[in-house]
């Protein structure tokens, strides 16, 4: 599954204000920010197939890290 | 080959036996912006003296990547086709994150327009072009070579300079003093103007190379490749793009704790080219380490002293807005100042370049500082996000969109700003005009040939436009006692619709358009965006 682009143009302008809300923080701080925001963000999508759908192409996207 | 930079001559300036009249315009440097400057108000019929401490285009290509917007500017200012037959034109652009390419686009020519979406040309060309386009025009622009400007006073309703030449100092007196000398200007150090922003800890090493075999492979395809984190240069980012003449840029970050003169030594260097380009035999033209930042004036008229180009404004490269914003400078100002000199228009309307291109520049920089941001991570977590962006992206079509190694120029919209009237239209007032192909009484011709440098009333069809004192006007696929196109493969219809009449400032914005033939709104539009 391909995840398309919904941000329609704002891109730049949301990856910005995610680096800035990270601004100043420890590593352990930020991480512990990212969980939360997971959280958030899986309570406003709501449906529970999405959410494992959204997962797994977390997950799969994983295997080429570095 | 190596460019050949043949010094231009220097001529001892009238001001050394004896004072000389006030000047309308004196600008000072003669770099892309200044030069574009002198020619776009001789176009206007406005005489100006340019000054500039040096003798020589440009020493190293510095800019290179030069957009559609800014080509169809340096059309009417007649430099434009040469630009765009040396130039390369380039449309795919590939980005890499370790040795994998995770994404490529191809900036598709959309057809019929003049010029592409980019070209590829050595700043130093651009201004050769430039300086024999000044010339052309020898009782309008007095070129001064080896002319530095040391000094400036604000007399409130004109400006004094001071300059140094070869043979000793003399004073200058002119109405209206142009800052076009760069970014270190001594205009803005001497007014003692804050120049804000953010600069950038990394360091780039910047090297231009000539090389016979093309890295791009077999076919010789001019392309854009971005890597980040490549095995070669790990960690980094670096950029590989093709100029003409064989000619290569390739830019290195080298991070925060380097020492720049040590870098920037062809033991060095030569190792880090050989990394990316193999064996195959090159010869380095240029090399020089920067650290970027971008920052700008608050304003850019000063009363008497406008600051146009990198003396109001710089950004880091990525993204290319430099020299591209402020040829947008030029083209903003150059109507405006001419107006004013001629008594068409009120001083005020000087402060709308200001209100214009403040906002352009702003846009410039904020784009310009999100892709160095995403280029150099700050810190783990940005260099965490950063690399999974990438990693995502070769699988998913929005992650794609998230990468960002330059948001390349395109034209800035002057929607809403005063000198413009409201409405909607497919081509929308503060819009920059969208070019297309016509065919008129003497051939082929494009609509951005036809209509730039005056006040232009564009109307389609059936529709009879009026008369009126100080706009030319245009028509397309019209009978009409006014020029008259065809609008070739319907491209002009379609992008401006048929129902609509437009007025087009000279510098090409559109600054009204009407559904009705209202006289009285036309004229009302044309006074309003005249400042008037
Ligand atoms: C590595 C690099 C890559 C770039 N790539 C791009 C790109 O791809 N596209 C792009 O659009 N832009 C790019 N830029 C930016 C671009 O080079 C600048 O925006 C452009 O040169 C600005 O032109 P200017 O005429 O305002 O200033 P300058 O080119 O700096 O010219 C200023 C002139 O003023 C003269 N001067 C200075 N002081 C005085 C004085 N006191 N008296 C008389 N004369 C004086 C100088 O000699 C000089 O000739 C790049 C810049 C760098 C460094």
């Amino acid at each position: 599954m391909a995840l398309q682009d919904k941000l329609a143009g704002n891109g730049d302008a949301f990856y910005s204000a995610l680096m800035d809300i990270h601004e100043g923080l420890s590593e352990a701080q930020s991480h512990a920010l990212n969980a939360r925001l997971v959280l958030i963000m899986a309570n406003e999508i709501a449906d529970l197939d999405t959410l494992k759908n959204l997962f797994k192409a977390a997950r799969d996207a994983g295997q080429n890290s570095k | 080959m190596a460019y050949d930079y043949a010094p231009f001559p220097y001529i001892a300036p009238p001001g050394l036996t004896a004072p000389e009249p006030r000047h309308p315009v004196v600008i000072v440097g003669a770099g892309p912006i200044g030069l574009a400057m002198a020619v776009d108000l001789a176009l206007h019929g406005v005489k100006s003296v340019v000054l500039d401490d040096n003798n020589v285009v440009s020493v190293g290509s510095r800019a290179i990547c030069w957009a559609k917007r800014t080509l169809e500017i340096f059309d009417r200012l007649g430099v434009g086709d040469r630009m765009l037959e040396k130039g390369v034109t380039w449309k795919v652009g590939r980005n890499f994150f370790g040795k994998d390419e995770v994404y490529n686009f191809d900036l598709l020519p959309e057809p019929g327009h003049k010029y592409p979406a980019f070209i590829n040309l050595q700043q130093y060309y651009v201004e050769q072009y430039l300086v024999e386009r000044a010339l052309e025009f020898p009782d309008l622009i007095d070129i001064r070579f080896l002319n530095k400007v040391t000094n400036h006073t604000d007399h409130g309703t004109h400006v004094s300079l001071e300059v140094e030449t070869p043979d000793g100092p003399y004073t200058l007196e002119t109405d209206w003093y142009i800052a076009c000398d760069g970014a270190g200007s001594a205009t803005r150090k001497r007014m003692e103007l804050p120049f804000e922003g953010q600069t950038f800890e990394e360091h780039f090493l910047i090297v231009d190379v000539e090389m016979e075999t093309s890295p791009f492979g077999d076919d010789n395809t001019p392309e854009r490749w971005f890597w980040f984190a490549p095995p070669f240069h790990p960690g980094q980012s670096a950029l590989l793009h093709k100029q003409p003449d064989n000619i290569y840029r390739i830019d290195l970050q080298l991070g925060p704790e380097t020492d720049p003169k040590a870098e920037a030594t062809e033991e060095k260097v030569l190792p880090r080219i050989k990394a990316i380009i193999g064996d195959t035999p090159f010869r380095l033209d240029w090399m020089s380490v920067y650290k970027f930042r971008c920052a700008k004036l608050d304003r850019f008229v000063h009363n008497r002293v406008l600051f146009v180009g990198d003396s109001g404004h710089v950004v880091s490269p990525f993204g290319a807005r430099g020299g591209n914003g402020g040829i947008q400078d030029v083209d903003n100002l150059g109507w405006k100042l001419a107006n004013v000199l001629n008594a068409n228009a009120p001083a005020a309307l000087i402060e709308t370049y200001n209100e214009e291109r403040t906002h352009g520049s702003a846009e410039n920089i904020l784009n310009s500082t999100r892709a160095t941001n995403f280029m150099t991570p700050k810190s783990p977590i940005e260099t965490i996000f950063r690399d999974e962006v990438l990693n995502l992206a070769t699988t998913h079509p929005f992650a794609r969109k998230l990468i960002n190694s330059g948001r390349l120029s395109r034209p800035c919209s002057l929607a809403d700003m005063s000198l413009q009237t409201q409405g909607d239209a497919p081509v929308r007032p503060g819009d920059a005009l969208v070019d297309a192909p016509l065919r008129g009484p003497d051939g082929d011709t494009w609509l951005i040939s036809e209509v730039q440098g005056k006040f232009t009333l564009l109307g389609f069809g059936d529709t009879q436009l009026p008369n009126i004192d100080g706009i030319t006007r245009v028509g397309i696929n019209s009978r009409a006692e006014y020029k008259c196109f065809n609008a070739t493969d319907d491209h002009a219809l379609q992008r401006y619709g048929i129902d609509t009449i437009y007025l087009l400032r000279p510098d090409g914005h559109v600054c009204a358009v009407f559904d009705t033939l209202d006289i009285k709104a036309i004229t009302a539009a044309y006074q309003h965006a005249k400042g008037t």
